[in-house]
């Protein structure tokens, strides 16, 4: 019996804060007061509030400890860890908002949420088979291999009305039940973790912080199917991901719950963990399971569907890691639970990595139906620096970006999707006032042209006119004909591209465009950026009336580009980069950009 | 690692691994025995008073308690203190504890029900007298 648990973030971005050094210290300083067997300390995946990190939480209070460093460790042991002591100022601020300090689950980031997908995320040791044993963790296979049939459990995933979180929300026990169809004989369960867009990371937080719930309903989809083999891609940037799963594979295997006859039911499944070397195209399903065989990451036309005729010729299921990490809670908890979420079209919760100009930056999940504007000013915490919102970003970089007027949209597949933008895998990127539409939409077709794989003409030759016609823009060069290519070039390559890559690919051109018409036309006629982002369309000048000669500019200026005598009005010249450097300096706001 | 050969080996894992995680979850509900660890009471040997109560709670597996610590209260001269909160009904404070007074506390009060009178700070408690 353990009175105490002390909880430290093990995600990815708490690791960067040395949270593995915490465990050690305090291991150490807990054998050292002879309290190893009275206080207990975890490792856990993410929490979500990645902005705050490194994370602390003691329970049974429920104390949320952020931005811990090693003198504040140091300070929660000794305080509250011996003597019960809350460290007030270590405190997350937004539970201290009530005058007293409250559990932080019930904070407004926290009490809104809805976790399903990210149920132990933060909660058990995502390296202790013992601890997801513990949270009922492998009674969901228990049960489908003793209790269910085979269509049994597709008829379940099908009434739960789960789609598929990858971004395309194809129903996810139809796509079961279409590889179930086919002839007994090879078929393989694949899960797909190659999470390439920018600012995504929902994926990354389920292996790093529950991996064996993803190998459980790899499991139950192969019972499902009538698959014996697994495969997961992983990309090879998520180190600590795919060491942790790998060490959950291990466990699981030891055993039992993987391999020949599982819990002595006579169904086996294996699974193997492929890397993917960094191609975003691999994200495609096609293309990842041509990269699974060995041969370059391309897609190719559907159908056959891969359901049908997928890796090695064989029926196989790709599931998206979110998507699974809500099977086993479905099998537990009833296919109605989960239809009870959400909203007529899409049912359950959605996991978003909420990125930008926001102040809780971190990990997310939702009810379907939720607004955004609930997601960006309540969960989210608003915009930094008392700035405006100007737009949000969903579905990376296949996304469009939905402006301020639109934000009590209810998030759901449909309705993301009539509004110009789309779910996409979860990536929720919030804009203030200081973006430049033209620039954002330019910043993710250098991402596209960058990751096309170049084997339609549409994707790889369109893609680079879009960019290159948005680079004239943002140079002050544009012509309003420039607009109108735009929009017929961005018809063409959603129309003809082989791949959902090409035919996504435009989305963030034409939602700003439509959005934010009147911005690109100041950049066309008036060669302004409204927003100053722009830098060719921008000029630094020092105003006469501010400035008192404090040299201070010109000492800072990377490029010496600013000129002037002690006490005397400094001057900007030609040679200046736009960095903005001065700006920044200037005590007095003598310089401004126009 | 041991290979878990059937259903009933893994609902038996699981019961038996439960107690691990208890406290991670919103408990309410659950019974508070909570150890004063202010300075005065560590100098009066708190420490081990809290030591004891994991120990006991433990041993019996008591699911449905929650152990906590807190600080001073201003009632120093009688540290170590330990207080039983039964949900619904009055906390019960026990004076000058030691580590055999928190055996019979758990085993008559947390578990069955009753207060242990002569332990509390006037020898009498509320409804017990």
């Amino acid at each position: 019996m353990y009175r105490s648990h002390i909880l430290v973030c093990a995600g990815t971005n708490c690791h960067s804060g040395k949270s593995d050094k915490f465990i050690e210290y305090l291991d150490e300083k807990l054998l050292e007061h002879k309290l190893n067997e009275e206080v207990k300390v975890v490792k856990t995946g993410c929490f979500g509030l990645c902005a705050f990190g490194p994370v602390v939480v003691v329970y049974p209070e429920g104390i949320f400890y952020q931005m811990v460093d090693q003198a504040g460790i140091e300070r929660i042991f000794a305080e509250h860890v011996l003597k019960g002591r809350i460290v007030d100022d270590l405190v997350y601020e937004e539970s201290k908002k009530h005058g007293v300090i409250e559990p932080f689950e019930q904070t407004d980031f926290f009490r809104k949420q809805v976790r399903v997908a990210l149920h132990n995320c933060g909660v058990i040791d995502p390296e202790d088979i013992n601890e997801y044993i513990a949270v009922d963790g492998y009674q969901a296979l228990a049960k489908v291999l003793t209790t269910m049939t085979p269509q049994q459990v597709i008829d379940e995933i099908k009434a739960s009305g789960l789609r598929g979180r990858g971004g395309a929300g194809f129903p996810t026990g139809l796509k079961w039940s279409f590889a179930a169809a086919e002839p007994a004989g090879k078929k393989y369960i694949c899960c797909n973790a190659d999470e390439g867009d920018p600012g995504a990371f929902m994926d990354r937080s389920v292996l790093e912080g529950d991996p064996h719930v993803l190998i459980e309903a790899m499991a139950i989809a192969a019972y499902a199917v009538g698959a014996d083999e697994g495969y997961k891609y992983v990309r090879a940037e998520y180190p600590l991901a795919v060491q942790r799963f790998q060490k959950a594979l291990d466990d699981a295997r030891a055993m039992g719950f993987l391999g020949e006859n599982i819990l002595g039911t006579g169904f086996s499944f294996d699974m193997h963990v492929k890397l993917g070397a960094g191609a975003f195209v691999c994200g495609e399903e096609t293309a990842l399971l041509t990269s699974i065989e060995g041969n370059r990451g391309e897609p190719r036309p559907r159908p056959p569907f891969p359901a049908v005729k997928g890796l090695f010729g064989k029926p196989t299921v790709l599931n998206n890691v979110e998507t699974l990490a809500n099977i086993p809670r479905i099998i537990m908890e009833g296919a109605d639970w989960f239809a009870g979420m959400g909203t007529e079209t899409s049912k359950g919760t959605k996991v978003f990595a909420l990125g930008g100009n926001i102040v809780n930056v971190g990990l997310v999940e939702v009810p379907m139906g939720i607004t955004l504007r609930e997601i960006v000013e309540e969960i989210g915490g608003g915009i930094p620096s008392g700035k405006k919102f100007k737009a949000a970003q969903t579905g990376g970089p296949s996304g469009g970006c939905i402006p301020a007027k639109l934000l009590d949209t209810g998030i759901d597949y449909e309705s993301l999707a009539q509004v110009g933008s789309m779910m996409g895998s979860g990536g929720l990127i919030v804009m203030d006032e200081d973006s430049c539409m033209v620039d954002i939409a330019k910043f993710y077709l250098d991402f596209t042209v960058d990751e096309s794989c170049g084997k339609c003409a549409p994707c790889r030759i369109g893609t680079k006119q879009l960019l290159e016609i948005l680079e004239k823009i943002t140079q002050g060069q544009g012509v309003m004909e420039d607009l109108d290519t735009l929009k017929t070039l961005s018809t063409h390559i959603m129309e003809n591209s082989l791949c959902a890559l090409g035919q996504t690919a435009p989305n963030p051109v034409a939602s700003t465009l439509e959005y934010f018409w009147d911005e690109y036309v100041e950049h066309v006629v008036n060669k302004k950026c409204p927003a100053g982002m722009c830098k060719d369309l921008l000029t630094y000048t020092i105003l006469p009336d501010k400035c008192i000669g404090c040299t201070i500019c010109a000492r800072v200026c990377p490029v010496n580009a600013i000129s002037g005598k002690v006490k005397e009005i400094h001057t900007i010249d030609e040679k200046c980069i736009k960095c903005g450097v001065c700006v920044d300096k200037c005590k007095f706001d003598a310089i401004i950009k126009v | 690692m041991k290979k878990i050969a059937n259903v009933e080996e893994l609902n038996a894992m699981r019961d038996k691994l439960k107690d691990k995680i208890g406290i991670r979850h919103d408990v309410p509900n659950n019974i508070q025995v909570v150890v004063g660890m202010g300075t005065c009471g560590i100098a009066a040997g708190a420490p081990a008073v809290l030591s004891a109560v994991t120990k006991e709670v433990g041993r019996l597996n008591l699911q449905n308690v929650t152990v906590a610590h807190k600080g001073c209260q201003g009632n120093c001269e009688n540290e170590p203190i330990v207080e039983v909160i039964i949900p619904g009904k009055e906390p019960v404070t026990y004076v000058n504890m030691n580590s055999q007074k928190v055996t019979k506390i758990i085993g008559e009060h947390v578990v069955g029900g009753k207060p242990v009178v002569e332990y509390s700070k006037y020898g009498r408690i509320k409804g017990f007298e």
